[in-house]
């Protein structure tokens, strides 16, 4: 290669400025957004962790953990937790996945209305959505009303204050969590690749098991976590619908907190589901080749 | 159809160009017959008929809606046509699903399976088809042989050129050796210089895999450089089936004249002596069957030529006499536009003969064009 005196060529420097000004700029606009997740995430988190190892004589002390792995009721609280999460992202799944099938299958036009109909319920207020279905669930309700009249079942069944009631409620507020990225990967989905597959010899059953069922997955995974992660922390409807036998963790930390001000044991079991929530991600991203779903990776 | 005689096919598909007359009884006719296809008022197809010969390379050429890529769907089954029939050989195929088809098609798209890697992609249609593992591996080993791409079965579909998608699209098919091919706009993806080659390529491919191959285009040149025949598509029937050579040179009407290769048309009258006229000058005296119509002349640009200080003769010669103006310089050859009269302008294309300028024309000159009476093509003026 041809050597070559360096020299300070024609607005060298003032270019130069510019391109540092410029990036000023650009982290000048973040500023504002990282400042907010310090102040609203990372402090008040960092704050509870320390608050978890602080004992009720003011010192730093294991005590809220010791009490933990001590009484079984802890354990049944996040088993709970895990049971009512995963069985709720499976009810959305097996509704969610067929809903969005159809909308993806709709012209843009009629998707749009439909679409507005999932989304409609997000404008009610959760609480108001709750007892809704706490209306409608109730041994009088109408729900039960219907039944014994076209003769489903002659006495009234008991749909709520139990386990039903919660995972009917969950997953009615759950489904638009699913639906919306699912559809969206759906609509990604080229005609051309079903007609491909038709063409190579694929029955419409094995096109849609080989070809558009992987394709939709990543939206499928993504929805499905969100759902997941939202269940785990999720307070209003299972206390509300589950009528005090669905105790999740974000019950138990309510009531710690209602009956002993204890706000040591309280920390200590947030603590405790974000780190298992996290190990979960994890271990859901490392063995079942998520990564792409949860990180944006090719 | 069993796995045997699958393999067969496919070995037959890896013959040599010399074995012809194997090669023509792994193609299958396509007879269309009074094909239509309605979106509300509008007829994409309008009654087609059409016969696609064994082994041949037939392209449905025309502008976009013209129901070229409507024909090539209905086809392959992927739409329902309203009214038709459509045989492949002696078999109705109107009502068969396109999976149970059996027909190779390349899209537009390419449609490749993006969570398959390259080998996966041409295996497929073999799983489906319950082709034994070492069979399958083997003829996909084969399929990216012929379009070169050995080294890629493990690469995924996002690790390739636009140019080696297009390859792994045609090897997926026509590994499972179907005897009909189809191509919707294959080449529109790829640049200029790719494309080119790969129009060459694919003609080569459709020599060695004597496949009934049916190629929509909407490049009048593509067409004219792959084809066997050409079917030109307008308004959902068709204006013309013939080889390029017919099309170019004797095309049928106005559409097709103007739509193929550059073209002015002018308007003739007949006179007392029913011959064609243009001003004074006879054009033709070989009055075409439907005489009583009005008739344009259609001249090819590269057919004109410019008259020195040569003298012609008027029997082997027409001569148009008109002014410059406009000469546009294009490399290979140079453009002018030439009044002949107030209300007609003839385009010219010359080759641009070394680097001497004996062609150069300036706005304003007055100029001589002659046109050989061979090249005279006359067709019938619906306008």
């Amino acid at each position: 290669m041809e050597s070559r005196v360096e020299t300070a060529g024609i607005n060298e420097q003032a270019l130069q400025q510019q391109e540092a000004r410029e990036q000023w700029t650009l982290l000048g606009l973040a500023a504002p957004a990282v400042l907010a997740v310090v102040a609203i995430i990372v402090i008040p988190v960092g704050w509870l962790f320390y608050l978890s190892f602080i004992g009720s004589d003011g010192q730093f002390s294991l005590e809220h953990y010791q009490k933990m792995i001590q009484y079984k009721s802890y354990a049944r609280v996040f088993l709970i937790t895990f049971e009512v999460s995963l069985l709720t992202t499976v009810i959305c799944i097996l509704i969610g996945y067929p809903l969005a099938y159809f909308l993806a299958l709709l012209p843009q036009r009629w998707a749009g209305i439909f679409m507005l109909a999932v989304l409609l319920p997000f404008w009610t207020s959760l609480l108001v959505r709750t007892y809704a279905w706490l209306v409608l669930l109730q041994k009088k309700g109408m729900l039960n009303d219907f039944a014994i009249y076209i003769g489903l079942w002659e006495t009234p069944v008991k749909l709520v204050h139990n386990m039903t009631g919660t995972l009917i409620g969950m997953a009615h507020i759950m489904l638009p969590f699913l639906v919306l990225p699912l559809y969206g990967s759906m609509r990604k989905i080229e005609r051309d690749m079903m007609h491909a597959a038709a063409n190579l010899g694929a029955s419409p059953v094995h096109a849609f098991w080989k070809v558009y069922f992987p394709l939709s997955l990543s939206g499928m995974v993504a929805g499905s976590l969100i759902v997941f992660v939202l269940c785990l922390g999720f307070y209003v409807t299972p206390a509300v619908l589950g009528g005090g036998r669905v105790v999740m963790v974000a019950t138990q930390i309510t009531a710690i907190l209602e009956n002993q001000f204890d706000w040591g044991a309280a920390s200590a079991l947030g603590v405790v589901l974000l780190i298992a929530t996290i190990i979960i991600l994890y271990l859901a991203a490392r063995f079942l080749k998520f990564d792409a779903a949860l990180f944006g990776k090719n | 159809m069993t796995a045997r005689q699958y393999f067969f096919r496919g070995a037959l598909i890896l013959a040599n160009d010399s074995n012809q007359s194997a090669e023509a009884s792994t193609a299958l006719p396509i007879h269309i017959r009074d094909l239509t296809k309605r979106y509300g008022q509008m007829y994409a197809l309008d009654s087609v008929d059409l016969e696609i010969k064994s082994g041949e390379f037939l392209t449905l050429l025309g502008p976009s809606g013209s129901g070229k890529t409507t024909l090539l769907m209905a086809i392959a089954g992927f739409n329902r046509p309203d009214a038709g029939s459509i045989c492949f050989g002696d078999t109705e195929m109107i009502l068969t699903p396109p999976h149970k088809r059996d027909v190779g098609m390349v899209f537009q798209s390419y449609a490749l399976f993006p969570h398959m890697s390259v080998a996966e992609n041409v295996a497929f249609p073999l799983q489906l088809r319950k082709v034994g593992a070492a069979e399958c591996t083997e003829r996909v080993a084969e399929a990216l042989a012929t379009v070169q791409l050995s080294e890629f079965g493990e690469r995924g579909i996002d690790q390739l050129s636009g140019g080696q998608r297009q390859r792994v699209a045609l090897a997926r098919a026509f590994v499972f050796g179907p005897r009909i091919l189809l191509m919707d706009e294959p080449l529109s993806a790829l640049d200029k210089k790719l494309r080119e080659h790969m129009q060459i390529e694919l003609k080569h491919l459709h020599e060695k895999l004597g496949v009934t191959t049916v190629y929509v285009t909407h490049d009048q040149r593509e067409a004219l450089t792959m084809s066997d025949r050409i079917a030109v598509i307008n308004h959902g029937r068709l204006a013309q089936v013939d080889t390029p050579h017919v099309i170019y040179n004797q095309p049928a009407n106005a559409f097709v004249a103007d739509f193929i290769g550059e073209s002015t048309m002018l308007p003739l009258s007949g006179d007392s002596a029913g011959r064609l006229m243009f001003a004074d000058q006879v054009v033709t005296t070989e009055l075409p069957a439907d005489a009583v119509a009005d008739h344009l002349l259609v001249v090819r640009p590269e057919r004109l030529f410019v008259v020195r200080d040569e003298t012609l003769d008027p029997q082997k010669t027409i001569a148009f006499d008109g002014t410059v103006r406009e000469f546009v310089f294009q490399g290979e050859t140079a453009f002018a536009l030439v009044a002949v009269d107030d209300r007609h302008e003839l385009s010219v294309r010359f080759s641009t003969d070394s680097a001497s300028s004996q062609n150069e024309l300036r706005p304003g000159d007055k100029v001589s064009l002659g046109l050989h009476r061979e090249d005279v093509i006359t067709i019938p003026d619906n306008a």
